[in-house]
């Protein structure tokens, strides 16, 4: 029997466990998103069908390679903590929203961790 | 515990709202922040083809290029210029401009025939170009 009130599980962190953190993390990517996807458009429309090593070296400018790196980086914070809070909004049992938000997790590793090994393999080796 | 929070009120929730372009928008908002979510799949094959080999990046390009690749990648396009002004319109939220209610349904409204005028406008000249 938990004798805590209502009021003073939620106070402090509350039930959240953490402050602001998500939500700031949430607005600076999505900022910082907004210039690297409009050049990253205009990138891939230039390239888009053009030939294998046109595409490649124009990929391992270091200019582009940097942007390139940026937006997988910013571009996958952005979508894991997007989806923590769907999982979070509409996942309700305990078990089934952890194993989500761990699965949530590994997934956006995973495809960020294979976009900026694929973009630094472009800009290093061709 | 669990008694308390079966007996917690329950807000207004879709069914019970009247339909809206602001709480539409704010539907579409999140369908294609999830839609941009698994499309990064595509973003990494593309990048890992590119950076495996020649071979590899043919087949991806030819997917890319075929009528399904196509539909996906202008949706994939309307997706990113929707959720992009849907966050725009959240950032001028959190500054605390804009709570107006004509105002708001007014740029509901528009971002909605921006994202389309966009993303036809970033088609015609990917046609033009190429």
């Amino acid at each position: 029997m938990d004798m805590r009130t209502p009021l003073g599980k939620v106070r402090g962190l509350g039930s959240a466990k953490s402050g602001t953190e998500h939500f700031w993390k949430v607005r600076t990517t999505s900022i910082a998103l907004v210039p690297l996807l409009l050049f990253y458009v205009v990138f891939l429309i230039m390239h888009a069908g053009k030939p294998y090593a046109e595409v490649v070296s124009a990929l391992s400018n270091p200019f582009v390679a940097t942007i390139n790196a940026l937006t997988i980086i910013a571009s996958i914070v952005h979508m894991k903590l997007g989806m923590e809070e769907i999982i979070q909004d509409y996942i309700h049992t305990e078990v089934m929203k952890l194993a989500l938000l761990m699965l949530n997790s590994f997934f956006s590793l995973l495809v960020g961790g294979l976009c900026l090994f694929a973009a630094l393999k472009i800009a290093f080796a061709g | 515990m669990a008694n308390m929070t079966k007996n917690r009120p329950l807000s207004p929730h879709l069914q019970i709202y009247r339909f809206t372009p602001t709480m539409a928008m704010s539907i579409v908002h999140r369908i294609t922040g999830g839609a941009l979510y698994a499309g990064t799949v595509l973003v990494a094959a593309w990048l890992i083809a590119a950076a495996s080999g020649e071979e590899a990046f043919s087949w991806v390009n030819w997917f890319f290029g075929s009528f399904v690749g196509q539909i996906i990648l202008f949706g994939y396009t309307w997706a990113i210029f929707h959720h992009m002004l849907g966050g725009l319109r959240h950032i001028m939220w959190d500054l605390g401009y804009g709570f107006e209610k004509h105002f708001s349904t007014k740029l509901a409204n528009a971002s909605l025939v921006a994202s389309i005028g966009l993303t036809v406008l970033v088609w015609a000249v990917v046609l033009i170009v190429r």
